[in-house]
């Protein structure tokens, strides 16, 4: 068999390097990171039921009280449950498998070929945006057909829905690449990263009402993202009369936007200072 | 243009105070299949992973394919390859075949093979469609080396590429990286097989504690060829040994006092296993 195992060689020398477009490497990537999704059949079942089982479960336990503002406390849970889906299918799925990426030495691999960095990230963010995306529609549809949940009517409450979702989950995405600078390993990256999310679904609204809490507990939660995402969240699903529920007595739009902003600022710029394509123990 | 792939003068690297590679010198030439042997913790790993562009030096200078490679660019990883020593990705958390495998890291390259050749060339022809991780550990090297080469590399760097083969696929893949050194493709090779350096290098470099103790081709590294030879057989009061520098006028003496046949006659040069172990044992 004759192939022409060096012809680089020879051309490299005489002409100028034209490196694979950018974009056709992006859809590489992002081919690649779907198929490896889709095909762990486990994650993908435990990926998009388990918010739909804690949605069953709290709903049949808290669902039929009737909490202030003439909204039943399923409502507020769906809308929380949403913005919390958006949560996991970023910072919980990146903290966690990147980590698991770079022990394996996939990343190792990657970043002793020609791949531009920014190919890998782009495959992330399209895999995110796609679980994240079926995660929304499964959310609603049992929201609606099960608990109560009104969709909007108003174009401008889908607006409200489309930025808090897409400012939300690419802030969250980006945080999700900056804890990995925190993580030692694959093995404890669950350890470190589900934690997090849970305490922090606890106190920004999720499971209870977020005007019930204690004071002490809404100030640490106002610093996080989630709680923001959640109150966003209830402003495109609860009436409009359930604002004067909220600890500001409004919906904070202006605030929301700031808050995600900043995080999404400040987590790219983590990512990018911080992120290491090699196992600490390699070196 | 050099014909040298890789020169290095005076590398140094430390951790935490302790040098890994100090002072180390190493001229690779252009098609050139180079084997740097040393015992674990010489400096083998560390020194291959500063040419590859994946670690820092404290000192020295490096020229690989006429570049810095801690200044790596896209076009100069283009033109290397890379099989790694310890990586699991094809083994864990891959579901994806080895068509889609080598097809993706073909995508990365500006002039790459098609992948189905480079999935022929290591002899995975009819695992083309199977998951990574249902391969077997020697396949699952192969496959490594699949995706080191597609990119049709100018320079190929091997780390260890056969830990735990069985002789039999020692052999094969030996056969692979033969008919890629005669493509002329430069191999710089680590091992701790020293029947592999033997079969596959044109010279080696014996590496102790993060030095060159000396460089040849593996039949006369170490004085070797010139060296005494051991003749041993059994006389009448049993195994018998004697070193000389003449063992044609031994054996011939023998022949004449056994009258024929002498029993279980040896004659035996240095091993590069023996050369080796001696050179490691006293790295001065």
């Amino acid at each position: 068999m004759s192939v022409d195992l060096t012809g680089a060689a020879a051309r490299a020398r005489t002409t100028a390097y034209h490196p694979p477009s950018l974009l056709s490497v992006y859809r590489v990537r992002a081919v690649v990171e779907l198929k490896t999704f889709m095909r762990e059949r486990e994650a993908v079942v435990f990926t998009f039921s388990f918010p739909i089982l804690l949605l069953v479960i709290f709903g049949a336990v808290f669902g039929r009280q009737d909490i202030s503002g003439g909204v039943r406390f399923a409502q507020v849970f769906v809308a929380g449950m949403i913005a919390a889906g958006l949560f996991a299918s970023s910072f919980q799925n990146l903290g966690i498998s990147i980590p698991i990426e770079r022990d394996s030495g996939a990343l190792k691999r990657l970043a002793g070929t020609p791949m531009p960095p920014s190919a890998y990230f782009v495959g992330k963010i399209v895999l995110v945006a796609i679980v994240a995306t079926v995660q929304q529609v499964l959310l609603l549809a049992v929201g609606v057909l099960f608990y109560g949940l009104h969709l909007p009517t108003e174009g401008s409450r889908w607006l409200t829905y489309l930025w808090v979702s897409v400012l939300g989950i690419s802030a969250c995405t980006l945080l999700g690449i900056s804890a990995t600078a925190i993580v030692k390993n694959g093995r404890t990256a669950p350890a470190v990263i589900s934690p997090i999310a849970i305490v922090l679904q606890f106190i920004s609204g999720v499971f209870f009402v977020f005007a019930a809490l204690p004071g002490w507990m809404q100030t640490i939660a106002a610093f996080f993202p989630l709680k923001w995402m959640t109150q966003g969240m209830r402003s495109v699903f609860l009436p409009d009369g359930y604002q004067a529920q909220e600890p500001a007595g409004s919906w904070e739009h202006g605030r929301i936007a700031l808050v995600l902003g900043l995080w999404l600022v400040g987590g790219l710029l983590v990512s990018v200072r911080t992120f290491r394509w090699r196992n600490k123990a390699d070196g | 243009m050099s014909e040298v792939a890789i020169r290095v003068s005076g590398l140094r690297k430390t951790y935490q105070g302790r040098a890994a590679v100090d002072g180390l010198d190493l001229t690779v030439e252009r098609g050139e299949v180079f084997s740097l042997l040393g015992p674990n913790g010489a400096g083998k790993s560390t020194t291959v992973e500063i040419l590859e562009g994946y670690r820092r030096r404290d000192g020295g200078d490096v020229a690989v394919l006429g570049n810095d490679p801690a200044k790596a660019t896209a076009e100069w990883k283009s033109r290397i390859g890379i099989v790694l020593q310890r990586v699991d990705d094809l083994a864990q958390s891959s579901e994806l075949t080895v068509r889609e495998w080598v097809g993706s890291m073909a995508a990365y390259f500006p002039d790459p093979m098609r992948p189905d050749e480079a999935i022929e060339l290591v002899g995975l022809a009819d695992k083309r469609d199977a998951r990574s991780s249902s391969l077997s550990g020697g396949q699952r090297r192969r496959l490594d080396v699949a995706l080191g080469i597609v990119g049709r590399p100018e320079l190929l760097f091997l780390d260890e590429p056969t830990t735990g083969f069985d002789p039999e696929a020692r052999r094969q893949f030996w056969g692979l990286i033969e008919s890629l050194a005669d493509a002329g493709t430069t191999i710089l090779l680590t091992t701790h097989y020293l029947d592999e350096a033997e079969r596959l290098a044109d010279r080696v470099g014996v590496i102790n504690a993060g030095r060159i103790l000396e460089v040849g081709p593996p039949a006369t590294l170490g004085g070797r060829a010139s060296a005494a030879a051991t003749v041993r057989w059994i006389g009448p009061d049993g195994p018998r040994e004697l070193t000389t520098d003449e063992p044609t006028r031994v054996v011939l003496d023998l022949a004449t006092r056994f009258d024929g046949e002498v029993p279980e006659l040896v004659v035996e040069r240095p091993s590069l296993e023996d050369v080796y172990l001696r050179m490691i044992g006293s790295p001065e």
